[in-house]
């Protein structure tokens, strides 16, 4: 019996999703010092205030009451390693080719990653035929992609909203700027929780392929793939 | 990427596939082991350098560089917009440092410093107003993150600068504002200081300062965050050096630029 070993993250991909790990949590973390010296987000109904972000209890569980000071400093210097490892995560899968895996190739990908959501959720018996990445990552992925593109603009244009007033307005003004801010910082955070379960759903051999690269098959089932071509 | 050590694929007999994979696990595992110590130790290192107020050194270096980017953008000929009177909202006093002791307006002077050698000046309200008044309404925007459209009204202070500092002399790169007691001061570079939408402002949503927003006489300087808008002034003095600076010394960023 034979058995083939597929590449299937790029090294370099692995790292740059390694390395943006720890660097978006420090600018989310550090983004939540800042956010409390002025936070006024709330979900209401009306006048009736159904959450505040954050309650009291958050930030005395966390210890992150009065640093706004702290964590201007860390964003401030943070940001330019995240965004430098964005942009070069994003030439990379350009120069590489790999953004044709990473992004939708087609409209019909909309229909087929709804599909993907159908049958994690057990209400549809099959995936629809996908390459490395399903439909439904591919959207994640490149959604992601936008997402931090958003935190940059709108982080520029809150961090320099006078010299840089023009883009503020071109956003809706600070205060809409500030708003997308902050809820980009929510989407990472829904986007992990989503990521974390998929993840840990997909089972150690994913796992073990973001960290090593290659993922383990039966060759036999090479075997079966000619075949089915013949 | 190396051809030969990453192969897109490996076909190999059963045992020889479960070495392969054993042995590049354990190799990326330990890669990524040391690559994670090698992050958690630079940021215990990092989070327990000195620095000015607190902040580690390297992240006050780059804070520094962050500071000459925005001020090297920052231009005189670059107006910061301008609003309504309908958009003008209510400014809430926001700290009270300097501010402790009462204060007999007939006896408020402001010290000019000009530097070495140069005359000192003790200055009344009427000097300040006898210069060209200038209106405007601009954004305050406080550090915390909220910002109110306020109306002031003042003398520039290029103007005031045209006015007091001695002709002939060059003018140096910072001005330092402190309170009459001392007990809130802030730096600021000249480059913003003398920015044309800087004023040494005596009125406030068209009435004399009042007490809590600084009065007899404030700065406003809406190409820097409200902390460097210091109230009821006391002393201004021009400097070569970059001055203190209250806010600084606790953690802040310098230039605050906005």
């Amino acid at each position: 019996m034979a058995k083939i070993l597929k590449l299937k993250h790029l090294a370099a991909i692995r790292w740059f999703h390694w390395v943006n790990f720890p660097l978006l949590f420090l600018m989310i973390w550090s983004g939540f010092l800042i956010y409390w010296a002025n936070d006024e987000y709330a979900v209401s109904i009306g006048s009736l205030q159904v959450f505040h972000f954050f309650p009291d209890w958050v930030y005395n569980a966390l210890g992150s009451a009065h640093r706004l000071a702290e964590g201007m400093a860390l964003h401030f210097v943070f940001m330019w390693l995240f965004v430098l490892n964005g942009v070069l995560y994003v030439a990379y899968t350009i120069f590489s080719g790999e953004w044709r895996y990473l992004a939708p190739q087609k409209w019909s990908a909309f229909r087929d990653a709804w599909s993907v959501v159908l049958y994690d959720l057990r209400l549809r018996k099959q995936m629809p035929p996908q390459d490395k990445y399903n439909a439904a990552q591919q959207i994640t992925y490149t959604a992601i992609i936008c997402m931090g593109i958003g935190s940059v603009v709108t982080g520029f244009a809150i961090y320099k909203p006078m010299q840089l007033y023009w883009l503020a307005w071109l956003l809706g003004g600070y205060e809409a700027a500030r708003l997308w801010h902050f809820l980009l910082a929510f989407g990472y955070v829904g986007f992990f929780v989503v990521h974390i379960a998929q993840v840990v759903r997909a089972g150690w051999n994913n796992f073990r392929a973001m960290v090593m690269g290659y993922e383990m098959e039966p060759a036999k089932d090479v075997a079966q793939e000619l075949g089915a071509h013949e | 990427m190396n051809k030969k050590t990453t192969p897109r694929e490996i076909l190999l007999d059963d045992r020889a596939a479960d070495e392969q994979m054993r042995v590049r696990t354990r190799r990326s595992f330990l890669t990524g082991g040391v690559a994670a110590a090698v992050g958690i130790g630079g940021y215990a290192w990092l989070k327990t350098r000195d620095g000015a107020g607190g902040v580690p050194w390297p992240q006050r270096l780059v804070l520094g560089w962050n500071e000459k980017l925005a001020h090297a953008y920052l231009s005189d000929a670059r107006l910061l917009p301008t609003y309504s009177l309908a958009d003008v909202g209510k400014l809430r006093p926001n700290g009270q440092f300097g501010l402790e002791g009462d204060l007999d307006e007939d006896e408020w002077r402001l010290k000019v410093e000009m530097g070495a050698g140069m005359p000192a000046l003790a200055l009344t309200l009427n000097d300040v107003q006898a210069l060209p008044k200038v209106e405007m309404i601009t954004k305050f925007c406080c550090i915390e993150g909220w910002s109110v459209v306020t109306r002031w009204a003042g003398a520039r202070f290029a103007d005031f600068t045209r006015k007091y500092f001695p002709p002939g002399q060059k003018l140096p790169e910072f001005v330092f504002m402190a309170t009459p007691d001392g007990g809130y001061y802030v730096g600021l570079d000249a480059k913003s200081a003398l920015h044309p939408q800087t004023l040494l402002a005596y009125e406030m949503n068209g009435e004399p300062l009042e007490e809590e927003h600084g009065a007899p006489l404030r700065l406003v300087i809406p190409v820097k965050y409200g902390v460097k808008n210091i109230k009821r002034l006391g002393l201004i003095r021009y400097a070569d050096t970059r001055p203190a600076d209250y806010w600084y010394e606790r953690g802040y960023d310098w230039f605050v630029g906005l």
